[in-house]
């Protein structure tokens, strides 16, 4: 039996190193369902959650995995679940009843190339916009991109937490390349782990309204079996969680969930830099294309190209003022990511045809060399 | 009831008002619907079963059979189609505490939530699952489901039905369920007796309860209202322990009623608490023996 957070030096894939830090951020419950490239967090998840008295279940598909994720949470557990292209698109109705619901659990994408089977076993970020808007109806989400395995084990704590405290699922948008690499992943010790967990409701029960926001537009959550009398359905909702069918309600809810994220981008957003500060060439990429972008950058500068490096870790929302500030001071933008042109696309609409705009994508499978993004940094500036 | 949205102070209380959401009242359900009498049967058998209300959870999904958790005054979740059972899946595993009723219609659970009943009756999930079966999708206006009878007309099957339906007892019972029963809504009191049971039966119970949709289905099948309560009173055969491969729905042959399946088999909380958290088993011996 081992503790929840191991404390230690190891050497550990992504996919690995997610579980771990789900476990380090409180989750006690997965529901899944084997898919390449995500099926080690699955396993490692099976064996680890028997440890610290959680709970796993592989379900009879991501639809299912991702309605007892769901469930659990209102049960009253930090809960998640972690899949690839195909099975993500099948969790986009439960992940719609989560935002909806307003229900804290973590979703784990090790993207592989598609569309489609794809590439099951070679990576790729083509699933970015589907993370944005891949489930129906008008909403915000949020969205994170690591580029390590020992960055993927704090942003899974980061997206637990962010879950918890804004109420909505949390998507971690990794890739296969992240998540099958094995690299140093340091684990601290249990104490210096910040955790949060969601509001919890105050004042008499029978008066409770389990959608009325709190300060920072986030309703405190009771769990299932508490004595709240909770209705919690999918319809269009009043602040007491009863379905009305009336435009004002769907403007009310509506408003509400896309505020609640929408008012708290500062706290939401991360990002990360190299050499950005005196650059004329902004190089704007996530995860595993960061780091190749990262070591282009290096070798441009050698050039005497001065570029940098934007490395977005919060996706979506979308860094808009950090993009908008940079057309203001950039010669351009070099977009590096393994799709044609998604995150690119946002780029292009923040900069608002200030500056030129490039890619550096292609359709997946195998990792941007970072020679390709050098070879056009030489030719576009 | 439909006229009156707030009973008035001289009229007596419902004796399962304590169980209603009065305020949302009145219902969505059409005149001649028999799902209020299994939802009133339900909450009859919720209240009568002496369980934990306080610990008791009602999920369904979509469609008319689905608005039911948003009727009763317990925590209820009103879920996406056909997922109640993967959703109550993961309360019950989060908090093994929790009584579960699934209450939802025949197309919710058996053709667009079909794998998820099979799964969780193979697991043996310790849940009760109500299906009200009005042979059709009534929310939608009348379309074929997986139990509408083989020639009935629907709105999608204009000519007949050319499909074979559900026999559901059937399908609960080779999926592993342990406690299987099957009633119309005209039983009641059978119908109450049974869900009580259910409820207060360890395990996957499944009971199906045959209920009439006079507006979408009776109409395109030349059924009034009261023909089909007829037909539940008339063609129905009670025959407890009846073998579940002859338990097709034939109104000409007769439809068999009862309590068809009642069996032990270790849940799969109580499976996994044994290979994966003994420690929790040792936890729970004390509070078994209280």
């Amino acid at each position: 039996m081992k503790p929840a957070v191991l404390t230690g030096e190891y050497f550990m894939t992504g996919d690995v190193a997610c579980a771990e830090g789900a476990l380090a951020a409180g989750c006690r419950f997965f529901g899944g369902y084997p898919i390449t490239p995500a099926t080690e967090i699955a396993e490692r998840m099976a064996i680890r959650l028997s440890h610290v008295d959680g709970c796993f279940i592989q379900m009879e598909d991501e639809i299912g995995a991702m309605a007892a994720v769901l469930g659990a949470s209102w049960g009253g557990v930090k809960s998640m679940t972690a899949t690839s292209g195909p099975g993500f698109s099948l969790m986009m109705e439960n992940i719609g009843l989560g935002i909806c619901t307003e229900t804290p659990c973590v979703v784990v994408n090790v993207q592989r190339g598609g569309p489609s089977t794809g590439l099951p076993t070679h990576g790729a970020q083509s699933d970015m916009m589907q993370a944005r808007w891949g489930s129906h109806g008008h909403y915000e989400i949020i969205a994170m991109a690591p580029s390590s395995p020992q960055e993927i084990f704090y942003l899974t704590i980061t997206a637990f937490n962010l879950s918890e405290k804004y109420r909505l699922p949390v998507l971690i948008m990794t890739d296969e390349i992240i998540g099958h690499m094995s690299e140093k992943v340091i684990i601290p010790e249990a104490k210096l782990i910040k955790t949060v967990s969601r509001p919890r409701p105050k004042g008499r029960k029978d008066r409770f309204k389990p959608f009325a926001p709190g300060p920072n537009g986030v309703a405190p959550m009771p769990a299932a079996g508490e004595g709240y009398n909770l209705h919690i359905t999918g319809l269009t909702h009043d602040e007491k969680g009863y379905p009305v069918m009336a435009v004002e309600t769907q403007t009310e809810m509506v408003s509400r969930i896309t505020e609640k994220i929408r008012r708290n981008l500062d706290d939401i957003i991360r990002t990360d830099s190299y050499l950005l500060d005196d650059a004329e060439i902004a190089v704007v990429s996530y995860g595993i294309s960061a780091r190749t972008s990262m070591a282009a950058v290096a070798e441009a500068r050698k050039l005497g190209i001065k570029a940098g490096l934007l490395r977005l870790v919060t996706i979506w929302p979308f860094p808009e003022d950090q993009i908008r500030k940079l057309a203001d001071r950039v010669k351009g933008f070099v977009t590096v990511e393994i799709n044609l042109g998604q995150i690119h696309r946002e780029v292009e609409r923040c900069a608002g045809g200030k500056v030129p705009i490039f890619l550096v994508g292609h359709p997946g499978g195998t990792i941007i060399h970072p020679d390709s993004v050098v070879k056009l940094l030489k030719e576009a500036f | 009831m439909q006229e009156n949205s707030t009973p008035s102070k001289k009229q007596p209380g419902h004796p399962l008002d304590d169980l209603i959401r009065t305020d949302r009242i009145p219902h969505i359900w059409c005149p001649g619907c028999g799902i209020g009498t299994v939802f009133s049967a339900c909450l009859a058998a919720l209240k009568g079963s002496g369980i934990n209300l306080r610990k008791t959870v009602m999920v369904s999904g979509i469609g008319c059979s689905g608005r039911a958790a948003g009727y009763v005054k317990l925590d209820s979740f009103h879920t996406t189609h056909g997922r109640a059972i993967p959703f109550a899946t993961g309360l019950k595993l989060a908090n093994p505490e929790l009584n579960i009723a699934v209450f939802s219609g025949d197309g919710d659970l058996f053709a667009i939530g079909g794998n998820h009943f099979i799964h969780a009756a193979r697991r043996n999930m310790d849940m009760t699952v109500i299906c009200v079966n009005n042979l059709n999708y009534g929310m939608t206006g009348g379309q074929v489901a997986a139990t509408t009878p083989y020639l009935a007309k629907s709105t999608t099957t204009p000519m007949g039905n050319p499909e074979t339906p559900f026999n559901l007892p059937l399908m609960a019972y080779a999926c592993g369920a342990t406690y299987v029963a099957r009633w119309t809504m005209l039983h009641t009191r059978d119908l109450t007796e049974c869900i009580t049971e259910a409820i207060c039966k360890k395990g996957f119970s499944f009971i199906e309860a045959l209920s009439p949709c006079p507006v979408n289905y009776g109409r395109r099948n030349k059924q009034k209202p009261l023909d089909m309560l007829k037909l539940y009173q008339e063609k129905t055969i009670i025959k407890n322990d009846a073998d579940p491969s002859t338990l097709d729905i034939d109104f000409e042959k007769g439809i068999i009623l009862g309590k068809f399946v009642d069996l032990d088999r270790p849940t799969f909380t109580e499976q996994y608490d044994k290979i994966y958290r003994p420690s929790r088993l040792q936890e729970n011996v004390p509070e078994l023996n209280s």
